[in-house]
């Protein structure tokens, strides 16, 4: 195989495993639109408290990983939770502005909090997977690239079963479809948009598991938050599916630039290259490629 | 079955929709509320399933009973619950779901072995909605739609459906069809239905008791029959004029008439 071949699948591999992961993030901000309508602008600072939390647990001595990552999951369900109640419920029924002004907010003061709480500096969530790359064919993988396309697609069979398949799950999108509707056949809405949230929150506690891990964990950490834009928007703010294949698309795109363009023009494009690509697919398609579209009827 | 006793209605705390509305809906029966657009009709369906809080508005006098429990002020998914459900104007079928699961959605109240009998209880009354069961339901026709938020409200349950506005925009002849199962699931399943409608006609022959409103208040009530045969309601809800003829508009009026409910 030519050298330049193994490049190529090098660079695939790597945005391949790094877009899963994107998706595994998109994923909790889907579920949040899907089922509430609420756009959230704090999912990058939910993958970074989770990973504040991880990075906590680990640091006591002799707390079992898996015990961590119990407790993250507990701790992230019940900041969802929390979160709604206390600032989302009382936002019902407002403008869709309202909502997003109030999730920008939090982000803001998520981050300034998690310093006051847990330090500045950046700790480290060491997981035991080693740190010898996963070799397939020519290229290779580290490993914790591996484990975080795993989880995402493990998140994505359990989601769309859920949501196919379970009557919670239909019941969720009744909800999303229209909430006077599902309220009058009994479906407690607001029970529903607490759910949504907390499953929110079960993402973000392993989003911040892979990505602390990679990345390490600070205040930073929340910046990935950013790239589930052009990964939602592409991929349409309520579809599951669309998460995933979104990720994807941005991690490869992500991955191809910065190994084909970044040595012409001296670094960087990696960081644009993706919304670039969003800003052509909105013209193309405005709700992205697996939106919902508004059906009409002729 | 459910007796609506004097209620008034207030939106956002200061607009008055209501002033006093008093209703009685029989078991087993059909009885139907007629009025202009504007009248408070739905309103009063709202009022009473209990959707009228995501609205801002307010049952604020007088009391709504099913089968003896107060149910006004519970919230909309208790009231469902209890076996009051409301079918909305304008279909308002979850487009994004299938048949099949706007049916399933619908069970939410049931427990979940009885789910699967529900929908073939629902199949078998509309048999259309069987054929369309996978597809994607925003793209069904208006009668489909109406069919299916019927069937959607069945499912969970009810000893008491709302009935808003079930001929809007269908064809004549499937507005038959509809009120012809609709009586039939009167007479089977023992329902008791609140029919708000604009075809005066047709709800005053399906209806067994009939109450007319205006500007939030019941301005007339008495069985079907009797209202079909009352002058007023002939002149301005059935458009006949007082000898029971189809009213011209050849013989155009040179007075407005009044209408005696309002001296």
């Amino acid at each position: 195989m030519s050298e330049d071949l193994g490049f190529l699948l090098a660079l695939l591999l790597n945005g391949a495993s790094i877009g899963l992961m994107y998706s595994l993030i998109a994923l909790g901000f889907v579920l949040v639109y899907k089922a509430t309508d609420a756009i959230n602008f704090a999912q990058g600072e939910f993958v970074m408290i989770s990973g504040l939390v991880v990075a906590t647990m680990l640091s006591i001595d002799g707390m079992p990983l898996i015990g961590a990552v119990v407790a993250v999951i507990a701790v992230m369900i019940g900041f969802g939770f929390g979160l709604e109640k206390v600032v989302l419920r009382p936002l019902l029924g407002r403008p869709v502005v309202a909502v997003i002004m109030a999730t920008i907010g939090l982000a803001a003061v998520l981050r300034g909090l998690s310093t006051v709480i847990f330090g500045g500096e950046t700790r480290a969530v060491s997981l035991p997977i080693g740190d010898d790359p996963i070799n397939i064919g020519p290229a290779s993988l580290p490993p914790i690239q591996a484990l975080g396309a795993v989880v995402a697609v493990l998140f994505f069979v359990a989601f769309s079963w859920f949501f196919k398949k379970s009557r919670m799950g239909v019941a969720m999108r009744a909800v999303a479809d229209n909430q006077q509707v599902a309220q009058a056949m009994g479906i407690n809405v607001e029970r529903y948009f607490a759910l949504a949230w907390a499953m929110a929150g079960i993402v973000s506690a392993l989003g911040g598991i892979v990505w602390g891990s990679m990345l390490g964990v600070d205040v930073h950490l929340a910046l990935v938050g950013l790239k589930v834009f052009p990964v939602v928007i592409l991929g349409g703010l309520d579809s599951i599916g669309g998460a995933l294949v979104g990720g994807l698309i941005v991690g490869l795109v992500e991955s191809l630039a910065s190994g084909y363009l970044d040595p012409y023009v001296g670094g960087g494009t990696k960081d644009f290259a993706p919304y670039v690509l969003m800003i052509l697919v909105l013209m193309v398609r405005p709700y992205g490629i697996f939106g919902k579209r508004r059906i009409e009827r002729i | 079955m459910l007796s609506i006793n004097n209620i008034e209605v207030v939106y956002d705390g200061v607009i008055l929709v209501l002033k006093g509305v008093s209703i009685e809906v029989r078991e087993g029966a059909i009885t139907t509320l007629l009025g202009a657009n504007g009248a408070g009709k739905t309103t009063t369906l709202k009022a009473i399933s209990g959707v009228l809080h995501s609205e801002r508005g307010e049952v604020t006098k007088g009391t709504i009973q099913l089968a003896g429990q107060r149910i006004d002020g519970m919230r909309a998914h208790d009231v469902t619950r209890l076996g009051l459900v409301q079918v909305f104007e304008g279909r308002r079928v979850f487009e994004h779901l299938t048949t099949e699961e706007n049916l399933i959605a619908g069970g939410h109240v049931r427990d979940g072995q009885s789910v699967k009998a529900g929908i073939e209880m629902v199949y078998d009354y509309f048999p259309r909605l069987r054929e369309r069961r996978n597809q994607q339901s925003g793209y069904l026709s208006g009668g489909e739609q109406q069919m299916l938020a019927i069937g959607r409200a069945l499912m969970s349950k009810p000893r008491v459906v709302l009935l808003d506005e079930p001929s809007l925009g269908l064809a004549p002849m499937l507005v038959e069809e509809i009120f012809a199962i609709v009586d039939r699931l009167v007479r089977q399943e023992k329902l008791s239905v609140l029919l708000v409608e604009q075809n005066a006609s047709m709800a005053l022959t399906v209806a067994d008791h009939g109450y007319v409103m205006e500007n939030g208040r019941v301005v007339l009530e008495g069985p079907a029959a009797k209202l079909r045969d009352n002058s007023d309601i002939k002149e301005f809800y059935l458009g006949l004029n007082e000898g029971g003829a189809r009213k011209s508009y050849h013989d155009t009026k040179h007075y407005k008439r009044r209408k005696r409910w309002l001296s």
